[in-house]
């Protein structure tokens, strides 16, 4: 368990500009508002990150539709963690056909400016871009029958206006890599 | 769950020598392919002789197939099982 972020619920959330790995560059604001947004920090190496990612990328495809915006973000040091590397990323992307781009933030000051600590680490924001959940994304990593329930919960009270039942929960995985 | 699972098999769960690996020197030294890594006489839970040596967080799989960050538990029981009978 992580302590509580600094990207709090109820609160606008910070500028977002980053390459994916194809180089294209991704901003939060997009230029067109999107009726609600998630973005998650992820990475390649950490164990609860890949036992949530097919779930996150489920609820992308089931959400899509729906104008949902998803961005990944991986701020991990690739130096120190190879499995990282932007390649790494790249190669993921393309083999396990992702549908949202995966962000590097190689100066993980994306991370700082947001505070997230672990990888999941999923924010879930409405079209003002405020911030209405915040935290892992279902109870428990290891039952794919969780279905990330929680964001759904989330995505679903924000796309009908609403506040989530569940505005928050604490992050669980792995720390973020800062560089040394 | 290392120590539930040495008590079920007979072994004193005193004996586990637990190392924290703080550097990336000491991960090289000690071949450390990220935690938990767990060793019975030595030998590796699950060998990994690709992984490179690092700080990492490790990933397991278990018998179905899900990524965990710890080993099965009846993984585990099984390797502590036959490090006994092979008299280590």
């Amino acid at each position: 368990m992580a302590q509580a972020s600094a990207t709090k619920v109820g609160e606008r959330a910070p500028h977002l500009e980053l390459p994916d790995t194809t180089g294209a560059t991704h901003t939060l604001p997009a230029r067109e508002a999107a009726p609600a947004t998630v973005v998650v920090w992820t990475c390649n190496h950490c164990p609860y990150a890949l036992a949530w990612h097919d779930r996150i990328v489920q609820v992308a495809r089931d959400y899509g539709d729906r104008g949902v915006r998803f961005l990944a973000v991986n701020s991990n040091d690739a130096e120190r963690y190879p499995h990282d590397s932007l390649e790494a990323m790249r190669d993921r992307v393309e083999s396990e056909d992702w549908p949202f781009p995966y962000l590097h933030d190689e100066s993980q000051e994306a991370a700082r400016a947001w505070a997230a600590q672990v990888t999941p680490h999923l924010y879930v924001l409405d079209p003002e871009l405020r911030v209405r959940y915040e935290g892992a994304p279902d109870a428990d990593h290891m039952d794919p029958d969780q279905n990330a329930a929680w964001v759904r919960e989330a995505l679903d009270a924000v796309l009908a206006g609403s506040e989530p039942a569940n505005p928050a929960s604490d992050p669980v995985g792995c720390s973020i890599k800062w560089k040394q | 769950m290392l120590r539930e699972e040495m008590t079920a098999v007979g072994l004193d769960p005193e004996a586990i020598d637990v190392r924290e690996v703080s550097s990336e020197t000491d991960a090289q030294r000690e071949k450390f392919v990220g935690s938990p890594t767990i060793r019975v006489d030595g030998r590796d839970l699950q060998p990994l002789p690709d992984e490179p040596t690092g700080l990492a967080c490790r990933v397991y799989r278990t018998a179905d197939g899900r990524v965990s960050p710890v080993p099965d538990r009846a993984e585990v029981r099984q390797t502590l099982t036959e490090a006994m009978k092979g008299g280590g």
